[in-house]
């Protein structure tokens, strides 16, 4: 099997190699990408869409149709993940409290729990260790600014690096920092997992659903200018303005499915503890 | 481009990605495959590509490192092979 691996690899590389001597040559004038299509963005992507980030503008407009299955690919990749990792809750399962004040610590059996409206004990992991003050206090201060980060990221994917894809990393980052500096309950609590189901399969609709809509105003699908007489502004703004509605839903889609697939990781899909 | 630093991040990249297949425990593959990530980002920026840098440097270095300590915290630290 090893052997038999080793040749795949090695027959795959060599392919590779070869049909790379095919491609043109770095930065090579004559080739297709150069001759017609890159020009064509250079020049007019101002003009069309009002947006300076020429990759914006090339990612979410001229090659819309390109990033909508990039978001439904990320959006697979959760629900595969979820078909995979997610266990049914157990009947026979144990869970540990810890008293507080004396740090006692109860084990109980048979699907057992300490009554609700106490708050002398409180839920922990198999494998607790005693938080570390340092820790909490830093990601407690610093999530809020990843957060408003990551909003600026897509607001102002237009004008500088980022868009919907970095921002949704940066906003699902955020959530699984505060999984791993308290534990994945209390992230749990802030974000259930039914949410991020809506979340991200809304994230994908956002887009599809912008490309019909401009389907339903009678032109083509993912062609923003459509959307002028809806938005109130001209066809160039209009463009600009697509352009972020689509960003958000690639944000939506990429902030929960990543949250979701850390959930189903990290407590090997019984989403109780973990890491 | 300065060539002086290119050299070095290649270098550093190159040899990142081996130690990252040849190293017996997990989860130092997992951090060396993110030191990996973030110099190929470095690389990215140092062209020009500022947001594929950007997305290297978040997916890459960043969230897939945490989904590799997560997946090797429910296994052994170490590799058979």
């Amino acid at each position: 099997m090893k052997i038999l691996g080793r040749v795949t690899v090695i027959l795959c590389g060599l392919l590779l190699l070869v049909y790379v001597g095919e491609f043109p040559d770095f930065a090579d004038p004559q080739s297709p990408a150069s001759t017609h299509v890159s020009p064509y963005y250079i020049q007019n992507a101002l003009e069309d869409t009002a947006v300076p980030n020429l990759v914006t503008a090339i990612l979410a407009d001229y090659r819309g149709y390109d990033t909508m299955f990039e978001a439904t690919v990320i959006f697979t990749a959760g629900l595969a993940c979820f078909f995979l990792m997610r266990l049914p809750k157990k009947e026979e399962r144990v869970v540990f409290y810890r008293h507080r004040a004396t740090g006692v610590t109860l084990r109980i059996d048979d699907c057992g729990a300490v009554p609700k409206d106490t708050q002398a004990f409180h839920r922990i992991d198999s494998q607790w260790v005693p938080r570390d003050l340092i820790i909490r206090s830093t990601t407690r201060l610093l999530i809020p600014f990843v957060q408003i980060y990551a909003l600026y990221v897509l607001a102002h994917g237009h004008h500088s690096p980022g868009g919907g894809f970095q921002a949704g990393v940066v906003l699902g980052a955020s959530i699984i920092l505060l999984a791993i500096s308290q534990d994945l309950r209390s992230a749990i609590s802030k974000i259930k997992e039914k949410t991020l189901g809506i979340l991200s399969s809304l994230g994908v609709l956002i887009y599809a659903g912008t490309g019909f809509l401009c389907l339903l105003l009678g032109e083509s699908f993912l062609d923003y200018g459509a959307l002028a007489s809806l938005l109130g502004t001209d066809r160039v703004m209009a463009r600009s303005h697509g352009i972020l509605i689509v960003e958000v839903g690639v944000a939506m889609a990429v902030m929960s499915v990543l949250i979701w697939i850390y959930y189903n990781l990290s407590s090997a899909g019984k989403q109780d503890e973990g890491l | 481009m300065i060539w002086q630093l290119d050299l070095i991040i290649l270098v550093l990249v190159i040899v990142c990605a081996i130690a990252a297949i040849n190293v017996k425990d997990l989860l130092s593959a997992a951090i060396l495959l993110s030191a990996y990530s973030f110099m190929l980002c470095l690389l990215w920026a140092v062209m020009g590509a500022v947001d594929v840098a950007f997305t290297e440097a978040t997916v890459g270095a960043g969230v897939s490192t945490v989904f590799c300590v997560a997946a090797v915290f429910h296994t052994t630290r170490r590799t058979k092979d």
